[in-house]
């Protein structure tokens, strides 16, 4: 344990009764005294604060916005060029077997590019963008701000009342805005299917503006066991489970994810890694893919289930990626990757739980209707 | 009341024992959402899985605490999971069983015990 890293935020946690475990090399609250399953309610209900800080947050600045754009979309199969000024899309490093690395947010902010990537890669992401950026591309890791989320229908109340001009803000949009005092740069996205937003602040502000905003009306700290379930409910891939680096963008059902000037026959199309076997996936389609599935019974399919064709016997057609209970949707839910002609929603599958073999139906996702402020 | 080091309680209750997790193990699994109790007339041995819980965390098995059968479940608690959370030493007991080698329940700890055991 002495070895975890925490963040700005960890006294505030054990001051509120977090049991601390070890995430991504972090020690982060995996629950306060609520506990998950009200603290999933909570935010689906009302505002639920977390504490991304273990996230990587890094900036790259150039000689130009077009610059530091187009350098970046050698690494990303996104158009990053087209993105507005205050805008934020959602994006993937591939690497060269046209597998993905991470997954990650940017946003453009005037001329720079701020890019949040998940904890457990950040190191490698940062290396992977100091090598494959030209070097009039400064890529420096804001290792010196906490990064929070606000997330729930309750969240945008709470941001108004401290700063107007969060009203103007669309889903994806990024603004400074400030805070009982202090500035920040906050984004209107997150992790939970719920309107809300991702607030990157100084560190040394982090633990003031968190109590801060915990005094508001319908706010409750929520651990990542909650978020687990948030972004499972709401069809979000997790990182290492979801995706991984031999999983490729259409096959993750990220495709939307890749802007048509990036595909085969857009203007600025390929130039990333993989480019090339994505383009033939996107010719050919996936032999495999990511899907929702609702198991019929009570018992919850974890990561690692095997799905079968049938209650006996029968091939085996994929596995459970992500699963559980799902707290909104008062059952168990799951999602994994089948062969493709098993993905059709309505298709019934069998789960083997434990030695036996349980009915789970393919389901559109998500479990619960995205609350995106459009 | 007696208690197990796998934090299982045992009650007697008209010759059988009633068996249930205790307000400590709940606490510790979260909010339970899942379990799968025994059939009714199985016989079991010590140790033997015969109830798995699910909590919004993970997968538990609970063991039969002694030798014996399984003469009644509480099956109430398919449909109410929760309610091991709300009243783990009360309503939500999981199984009752005869035992069918009294000296087993020797080892097991009073209350007292029980709580020096998990402080």
């Amino acid at each position: 344990m002495d070895d975890l890293a925490t963040t700005p935020l960890y006294d505030l946690h054990v001051a509120l009764g977090a049991k601390m475990v070890p995430f991504a090399g972090y020690s982060m609250p995996v629950q306060y005294p609520l506990g998950v399953l009200k603290e999933h309610l909570h935010t689906r209900a009302r505002a639920g604060l977390f504490d991304v800080s273990h996230m990587g947050q890094v900036l790259l600045s150039g000689p130009s916005w077009d610059a530091v754009a187009l350098a970046f979309e050698r690494l990303v199969p996104m158009d990053v060029l087209g993105l507005g000024d205050g805008r934020q899309r959602y994006g993937l490093f591939t690497n060269d077997a046209g597998g993905i690395e991470d997954d990650l947010m940017f946003a453009r902010r005037g001329e720079d590019l701020f890019v949040v990537v998940n904890a457990a890669c950040k190191a490698a992401d940062i290396a992977r963008m100091r090598a494959g950026l030209p070097g009039e591309i400064a890529v420096t890791e804001l290792a010196d701000r906490a990064l929070i989320a606000l997330q729930g229908p309750g969240a945008a109340a709470v941001i108004e009342d401290l700063d107007a001009r969060a009203a103007e803000m669309r889903f994806m949009d990024v603004a400074d805005l400030s805070l009982c005092g202090h500035a920040v740069w906050a984004s209107r996205s997150g992790y939970t299917g719920e309107d809300g937003f991702e607030i990157s602040v100084a560190a040394d502000e982090a633990e003031t503006l968190v109590r801060s905003l915990l005094e508001q009306r319908d706010v409750a700290p929520i651990g990542l066991g909650a978020r687990d379930s948030l972004r499972l409910e709401a069809g979000l891939c997790l990182y290492g489970q979801d995706m991984d680096a031999e999983t490729g963008p259409v096959e993750a059902g990220l495709a939307w994810a890749i802007q048509k000037v990036r595909r085969p026959g857009g203007a600025r199309a390929g130039g990333y890694p993989g480019a090339e076997v994505i383009a033939e996936v996107f010719e050919r389609g996936a032999a495999r893919r990511r899907v929702g599935l609702r198991p019929e019974g009570r018992a919850p399919m974890r990561d690692g289930v095997p799905l079968f064709e049938a209650e006996e016997g029968g091939a085996q057609l994929g596995v459970v990626t992500s699963g559980g209970y799902g707290p909104s949707v008062g059952g168990p839910v799951a999602m994994g990757y089948v062969a493709v002609d098993q993905a059709a929603p309505g298709c019934r599958l069998w789960g083997e739980v434990r030695g036996k073999r349980l009915p789970v139906a393919v389901v559109p996702l998500p479990f619960v209707p995205a609350g995106f402020k459009r | 009341m007696k208690f197990t080091e796998e934090h299982e309680w045992l009650r007697e209750e008209d010759g059988v024992m009633v068996v249930g997790i205790t307000t400590h193990a709940a606490e510790q699994l979260g909010d339970v959402v899942f379990i799968e109790l025994p059939e009714e007339g199985a016989t079991v041995s010590k140790d033997d899985e015969v109830v798995v819980i699910e909590s919004v965390k993970a997968a538990s098995d609970i063991l039969a605490p002694v030798d014996g059968e399984i003469v009644e479940v509480n099956s109430a608690l398919a449909d109410n999971p929760g309610a091991v959370n709300d009243d783990p030493q009360g309503e939500a007991w999981f199984f009752k069983m005869s035992v069918s080698d009294a000296s087993q329940m020797e080892e097991f700890m009073d209350e007292a015990a029980y709580q020096a055991f998990i402080a």
